[in-house]
Formats: structure tokens, C-alpha cells, sequence
């Protein structure tokens, strides 16, 4: 099967500092792709390349054989990557519903129609509705978001990308500030978005990683040092003085 | 990037919608009754109210609605002005195409200080546009493109057939339209798409990014927009003054237009002008001697401490303060 | 142009641009240090400038000491008022903080029109500071244009020298760039945003009391240099001072051959610079990339 989305040699330099360093992976749909590493790998600036925030220094980014690479992020989420942050950026004072709305209102913006009521837009609704049921947020949905609890806003988060109906899912740490409740639900999630989506997951928490991931990638210093399922990974001795050591 | 403005409120209350929808209609419509019976005095200002009315609003699109704080507004309202007097030469010009005019001067200066400012984000923005508006004071106040720093004068005030801006029902008239017009308008655009994408852009900006939206084009539209309503308000006050001069792209003009919009409640059409109202009143009053005595020689000093006192114990300005004072629950 | 015009030209350039370099530090380090917005800054030049037609007639000769007499004085002040008024805006957002110090900015022109009246003024020079010197066959340059250089020069050595060499320095560089942490090294932060003001005031001032004798007094000049200076710290860049210079001496050298080159609109090419900036390199030309 190819890849959906094909990373190749990519590589960031700031400075004199060479931040990710010759990154290579795939990611296909059904499955879950993790990618960890300590503090510094490298990880957010590549999830910053990937969703176009910051551009790549050298490589390739392909999106089902069409290099994006140059694209802006506004023009790749509407090619189909989705992308939640770290830091929850959702819109705080506007309702659960609207916050997905609005996000899959960019799929079909018609900004020139300015006499028509935004909330009435039938296609944003419905993806919205869509992305919601898909997140378990439905009930909530005419709640303002800022006062959900904080599993809820990362729900959202993910919703929010989900209404943009992406093929592929750029996710950082959306497990951030979880507990172990929130943790399973956003798991469940994750494993029914598995099959219609490719998935990149970057993650602190190894429990969840190795329950979720169908393939784990891991970078020291901004270079990949193994890649693999996640059996061969928990095995790598690379991997285990590197990273895994203290923990396992 | 500038941290988070005043929300737009989320009108869930029916009674709410129903309110400020009808509350702008009816004072329309009461001035609209009003107008003749106003008398010289109460015409001239209820007009001088409304052109700034206008201009406060075409702000609050871009401020409230946005979240871009420009503080070069007035160049854009000074070129509609200019461009209205300029256009009108020695012959005088119709409404019909003086004023498209005007608003297309103005948005035509709006899309290059736009394109090139929105290159910039939150203090640099706000430095750079105002940098701009001074350049094009220096444009009007040395070159001899207007009367240099004394002004030009009008010698025929715009018509539309029977309508003539030099009487005095008829500037109000066509103000009241305008402004109707530009209420409307802005609230249409408010509750549209191209709205809510703008508030999605004033909260956060890069979820709107994330999402699949070019923001730096609704950023420049909303700043072209603005433009070129500030424009049509510039052209009202050239209609009806039948004066301009640079002063009316000066960075106080840019800085009261900005203190309106707060005074009146950011983020609301209705803030823009229940600010352009008080900011008048309260200049009136304290440069009049009958109200506050000596103290009317120098009201730059008590504007200035009153502004202060404002922003600093209302930055919600007055429907902020409306709203804490009523029982109405959210 | 003849050589002994154009080098005239040249040093009025470079002394312009140096003049402006110091007004706009005095700006880039408050609003690098503190993030605030200070309209008020130009308030600031107009104050030095008056300070110096006050004080002229109290130090006669000892222009020096005057100098530093009103560093002190626009430093004491810059404190009280950092006390009193803008440490109330650190928390505040751009839009309030812009509108604040725009009052404020009438409030000081109204105390201004109060205390010292709205007619224009000259600064007298003592007399080792006046005339001037040849420079080629037909022009003079004067002795006291040379001096406001020099001046500014030695500021901007010691401004380099406090914050690159000095504890204190070392201070102000860690709170622009990690307020928190220079919190919980138990360094007094509020101390240092009050000393990091008074300085920034005070560099203000003494800008204004060097043009003084230059440009005389007047009641809008601190309206023209506060923008001038925006200007300035758009093109050089985001939290840079080396980039405030370059591009001070940058506007300097625009400035001053536009008024020669294109009398009428001499007044916009600073700004036809800052356009360009803008196009080809957006965050300044020594800003970081954000």
C-alpha cells in the first residue's frame, strides 16, 4: 500500500543548530504512527513541517504523490492535513458546535456571500455534526467551549480537525494534562478514526503510545534512530538506552 | 500577536437578538422623523455625529470585528475627503460618481498600507499604519496635491439630481442613509461568513490557519473594507463641510476614532456609535466654559485625563458597563 | 553636488540618524523589556528639549553638566511615573495601552502649554560650543553638530557597554527574553522594569536636549520624532538595538539627501523605505524570524 503521506530526508536547520536531521517516514491510512523521543528530538519542529508552519530546510513532503513541500498550511489543511496542537487552540467563547462549524466552514468559505447567516451554511453544519458525533461530542455541543472540562477541550481539538474532513491527522500531545479516564477516551477515539485516516501521533505517555501505535518512530537529537512496530522498538537496544532505558 | 480583544458577544438570548436588531431600527427611524424639526444648530451636529458615527464604525470592523488594531484609520477617511473635494474641481460633480469615488481612493490606499502592514503582527502593525497615515498627511500637507497645510475649499457641493449637499435637510438625509447603510451592512457581515471567519481570525488566528483559511486575504479584505467605508464618511464631510484639510489624516484623528470605538464598547456596531456621541459630547463640554470654567482653555488636559480614567477603569467601555449594571442574566 | 556639500550632507546624515538612534533605543528597550507601547515616548524628547531652554540660563557655559543635570532629573521622573502610571499597563493589552499613553501624550502637551507656554524657542550654545570649521573651500560646518554626534556615540557605547558587560545588563537581557524566570531567580523584577524605564525616559530626554539648540523648541517635536522613530524600530527590527542603529543611520541618510534630491516630498521617503523593508524583509532587517 503506499504511503498517503511520504516524508523524505527531511531536515531543518536554525542557524548553525540542525533541529530534525534526514527525518524519513511514512504514513498510510488504518494506521496509527507514533513518534516519540526525549525533550529536544526534534519532534515539534517536525510536526511544524509536516503542517506546513515552518518550512523545511532540505526534503520532500508528499501527499498521496503530490509534493506539498512548498505549500502554505492554509493550502495543505485544505488538501486534506488536519492538524491539533499541543497548546488547546480552540475558540473559547463560542459553543462546542460552532468551534467545529467554523473550522469546516474553510473546506467551502464562499466569503462573498455576505447576506447569508453563517450559522446556516449547510455543509459546515454537517461536517461539524459529522466531526462531533465522531469525537463523542455531541451532547455538548451548544455549550460554550471554554467551560469544558480539559479532556473535553482536547476532545474538541481533535474534533476541530476532524470538521475539516482531513485524510490525514497531524496530532501533538493530544493526550497532554490527561487522566487515565480522559486517556482511554481519547484512545477509543483515536482507534475509530484509525481506519479512515492516517495518523501521526506525537506523544509523551509510553503506556498509550505502545497501546495505540501500529508503527513507532523514534529521534534523538533530531535524527531518527529506529523505526518499526512496536515490539522490535521495545526490543531495540538503541532505543532502550536511548530512551526507553530508565523506564523499562 | 495582540492579545485577545473584547469577545463579540455570543447572543444566545432571544430576547437579546430581538433588542439589537430593533434598537437601531427605531432610532433611525426616530431621527429620520426627527429631522426637520431639529432646527440650524441641532442639524449641523446630529449630522457631525453621524459622519463620525460612520467613520467609528468602519473601525470597529477592523478593530472589534478583527482584532487589528490600526492606528492610521483617519488617512483613509482624510482621502476619501480629499479626493471628493479634488474630483469636485471647479464645477462641482454628482453624487454618483463622486462618491464611489471617494470610497475607491480611499480602498485603493487601503490595499497597499494593508498588503504591505499585514506583514506584520500586533505593536509592528500598529506602528506601521500609522507611519503610513502620516505619509500620506506629509503627501497632502507639503506637496501641492491639496492647499498644503491651509486646506482646500469646495465650490460646488455634490448633487444627485434634485438633491443638493448644500442644503442642509438634504446633508442630513443622505448622512442618515449612509450611515443606516453602513450599519446594516456591517451587520450583515457580521452574522455571514466572511464574519465569523474574521472573529475565528481575532480569537485565534492560528487555528484559523490550521483549519484551511488564507488569513492574510480576509485580513486585507476586512482592511480594504474599512477603508473604503472611512472613505464614504470622508466624503460626507467634505459634502458637508465643503472644507478639507491635512489635519483630517493626522494621527489624533486616527487616535479619537480609536478611543470612540472603546468608549462605546468594542466589538459592538452599537459601541461605534454610542462612541462617536459621548467622544463629541464630552470634547463639547469640556472646551466649554459654561460647563467647566477655566478649565475649558485647557481641555487637552482634562480629555486626556478623562481618557485615561476610561480606558483604565472601563475598558468595556459603556455597553460593558450597561451589561455589569443590568440584572439580565448572560 | 560638490564635495564639500556632500560631505556636509553626510554629517548631517549621520548625525540625524545617530540623534534618532537614541530616541529609539530609549523605546526599543522599554517596549523589548516591558512589551509595552509607549506613545508617550516623543513626551519624553519634547521634555528633554524644553529642560535644556529652562536650564540653559541656570548652567551657562557648563553645557555638560546641564546634560547630565537633566539625565538625572528625566530619570528621577521616568522612575516616579513608571511607579505611579505605567506599571499599571504591563497587563493591559496593546489597544489600552495605546489609547492610555495617548492621553497621557495630551496630558504632557497640556502641562507643557501650562508651564512653558506654546511659542517656539532657541537654546543658546556656550560659546566653546558655537561656530564652526571649514570643510572644503566654500562650506563651514558647525563645531556643536560634530559634538551632538560625538555624544550620542558615547551614549550608544555606554548603553552597548551596560548591556552586553554589567550584571545589571545581564539582567535586562534575561527579562526580554524569559520574564518568569528572572522572577524565580529572585532577581526584583518590578525593580529592574523601574530602573529599565528610567533609562529609557532618561535616553529620550537627553536626545531631545542635545536637538535642542538645533532644532529649537517647539510644541509638536515630539510628535514628529515619536513616529520618525517607529519607523525606525519597524525597519531595524524585533528587539534589536544594532538594527535601531542601522537603521537610525539608515533613515539619516534617506532623510537628509531626500530633502536635497526631492525638496516637496522629502517628507515621504522614509517612509518609501519602510514600504521596501516591508516587502523584502518584513521582520526587519536584523529582526528574528518569528
Amino acid at each position: 500500500m503506499t504511503a498517503l503521506l511520504s516524508v523524505q530526508s527531511l531536515t531543518r536547520r536554525f542557524g548553525g543548530l540542525v533541529a530534525v536531521s534526514d527525518v524519513t517516514l511514512d504514513l498510510h491510512r488504518g494506521e496509527v504512527h507514533a513518534v516519540i523521543g526525549t525533550n529536544g528530538a526534534g519532534k515539534s519542529t517536525l510536526i511544524n513541517m509536516l503542517s506546513g508552519e515552518i518550512e523545511a530546510s532540505a526534503g520532500q513532503i508528499r501527499l498521496d504523490g503530490q509534493d506539498i513541500t512548498r505549500r502554505s498550511q492554509a493550502l495543505r489543511a485544505r488538501s486534506g492535513v488536519g492538524r491539533s496542537y499541543q497548546r488547546t487552540t480552540i475558540f473559547p467563547e463560542f459553543t462546542v458546535h460552532e468551534n467545529c462549524r467554523l473550522a469546516a466552514q474553510a473546506a467551502n468559505p464562499r466569503p462573498w456571500a455576505f447576506w447569508q447567516d453563517a450559522r446556516s451554511c449547510a455543509s459546515s453544519n454537517a461536517a461539524a455534526d459529522e466531526a462531533l458525533q465522531a469525537a463523542g461530542l455531541a451532547e455538548v455541543a451548544r455549550r460554550v467551549a471554554g467551560a469544558l472540562s480539559h479532556g473535553a477541550k482536547r476532545q474538541l481539538e481533535v474534533a476541530m480537525c476532524l470538521a475539516t474532513r482531513p485524510r490525514v491527522l497531524l496530532l501533538d500531545e493530544p493526550l497532554a494534562g490527561m487522566g487515565a479516564e480522559e486517556t482511554d477516551r481519547m484512545l477509543a477515539l483515536l482507534q475509530r478514526l484509525k481506519a479512515s485516516h492516517a495518523i501521526l501521533l506525537v506523544e509523551h505517555d509510553m503506556d498509550a503510545v505502545f497501546r495505540i501505535a501500529d508503527r513507532i518512530t523514534v529521534m534523538v537529537n533530531g535524527a531518527v534512530i529506529a523505526s518499526g512496530d512496536p515490539a522490535s522498538i521495545r526490543d531495540n537496544p538503541q532505543v532502550r538506552t536511548a530512551y526507553l532505558g530508565e523506564e523499562h | 500577536m495582540s492579545a485577545v480583544l473584547a469577545p463579540m458577544p455570543v447572543e444566545t438570548n432571544r430576547m437579546n437578538r430581538i433588542f439589537s436588531t430593533l434598537l437601531p431600527i427605531g432610532c433611525a427611524a426616530l431621527l429620520a422623523v426627527a429631522g426637520p424639526m431639529l432646527g440650524a444648530y441641532g442639524t449641523d451636529f446630529v449630522v457631525k455625529v453621524m459622519i463620525l458615527s460612520i467613520f467609528a464604525l468602519s473601525l470597529q470592523l477592523l478593530v472589534g470585528m478583527t482584532g487589528l488594531v490600526s492606528l492610521g484609520h483617519a488617512a483613509f477617511y482624510g482621502i476619501g475627503a480629499y479626493a471628493t473635494v479634488l474630483a469636485s474641481g471647479k464645477e462641482g460633480g454628482s453624487i454618483a460618481w463622486l462618491l464611489p469615488l471617494a470610497m475607491a481612493s480611499a480602498a485603493g490606499y487601503a490595499l497597499v498600507v494593508g498588503a504591505l502592514s499585514l506583514r506584520t503582527r500586533g505593536v509592528y502593525f500598529i506602528m506601521v499604519t500609522l507611519a503610513f497615515a502620516q505619509m500620506a498627511f506629509f503627501v497632502f500637507h507639503d506637496t501641492g496635491l491639496g492647499g498644503g497645510s491651509d486646506g482646500i475649499y469646495m465650490y460646488v457641493r455634490p448633487v444627485l439630481g434634485a438633491l443638493d449637499m448644500e442644503n442642509r435637510l438634504t446633508q442630513f438625509y443622505v448622512v442618515l442613509a449612509a450611515l443606516v447603510f453602513t450599519y446594516g451592512l456591517l451587520a450583515l457581515i457580521g452574522r455571514s461568513r466572511f464574519g465569523a471567519a474574521l472573529a475565528g481570525i481575532r480569537v485565534n488566528e492560528q487555528r484559523m490557519r490550521a483549519a484551511g483559511f488564507p488569513v492574510y486575504g480576509y485580513k486585507l479584505a476586512a482592511f480594504v473594507i474599512a477603508g473604503a467605508l472611512a472613505g464614504l464618511a470622508g466624503f460626507l464631510l467634505a459634502a458637508r463641510d465643503g472644507v478639507v484639510n491635512p489635519e483630517l489624516l493626522s494621527w489624533h484623528n486616527s487616535g479619537d476614532v480609536l478611543l470612540m470605538i472603546i468608549l462605546g464598547g468594542l466589538g459592538h456596531l452599537r459601541g461605534a456609535v454610542i462612541g462617536a456621541v459621548v467622544f463629541t459630547v464630552l470634547k463639547e463640554v469640556l472646551s466649554t466654559q459654561a460647563f467647566v470654567g477655566p478649565l475649558a482653555d485647557h481641555w487637552q488636559l482634562t480629555l486626556g485625563l478623562a481618557i485615561i480614567a476610561f480606558v483604565a477603569l472601563l475598558p468595556k467601555g459603556i455597553i460593558g458597563l450597561a451589561a455589569r449594571l443590568s440584572p439580565r442574566a448572560a | 553636488m560638490d564635495l564639500g556639500t556632500f560631505l556636509v550632507q553626510c554629517l548631517n546624515a549621520v548625525q540625524y540618524g545617530l540623534l534618532l538612534f537614541l530616541v529609539a533605543s530609549g523605546l526599543t528597550l522599554i517596549f523589548g523589556i516591558m512589551g509595552v507601547i509607549n506613545l508617550a515616548h516623543g513626551s519624553f524628547y519634547m521634555i528633554g528639549a524644553y529642560l535644556a531652554f529652562s536650564l540653559a540660563p541656570l548652567f551657562g557655559d557648563r553645557f555638560i553638566v546641564m546634560l547630565l543635570a537633566g539625565v538625572v532629573l528625566t530619570a528621577l521622573l521616568g522612575y516616579v511615573l513608571e511607579w505611579a502610571f505605567f506599571s499599571y499597563l504591563y497587563q493591559r493589552d496593546h489597544l489600552q495601552q495605546v489609547l492610555m499613553t495617548y492621553g497621557l501624550i495630551l496630558v504632557f502637551e497640556e502641562l507643557r502649554s501650562i508651564l512653558v507656554g506654546n511659542d517656539v524657542h532657541g537654546v543658546p550654545l556656550p560659546a566653546w560650543l558655537g561656530g564652526s570649521f571649514a570643510l572644503g573651500d566654500l562650506m563651514s560646518y558647525p563645531w556643536y553638530r560634530i559634538f551632538a554626534s560625538l555624544a550620542c556615540v558615547v551614549v550608544a557605547l555606554g548603553l552597548y557597554y551596560v548591556v552586553n558587560r554589567t550584571r545589571l545588563g545581564m539582567m535586562i537581557r534575561a527579562g526580554a527574553s524569559n520574564r518568569d524566570m528572572v522572577r524565580g531567580l529572585g532577581i526584583d523584577i518590578r525593580r529592574l522594569y523601574r530602573i529599565v524605564f528610567a533609562a529609557g525616559v532618561a535616553l529620550g530626554a537627553l536626545a531631545g536636549m542635545i536637538a535642542a539648540p538645533m532644532s529649537s523648541v517647539y510644541p509638536n517635536m515630539g510628535a514628529s520624532v515619536l513616529i520618525i522613530c517607529f519607523v525606525v524600530v519597524v525597519i531595524g527590527g524585533i528587539g534589536s538595538i544594532t538594527g535601531a542603529l542601522v537603521a537610525a543611520l539608515l533613515v539619516g541618510f534617506v532623510d537628509t539627501f531626500g530633502k536635497v534630491f526631492f525638496a516637496e516630498l522629502s517628507g515621504v521617503g522614509i517612509y518609501v523605505l519602510m514600504a521596501i523593508i516591508l516587502i523584502w524583509r518584513p521582520e526587519g532587517l536584523m529582526g528574528r524570524k518569528t
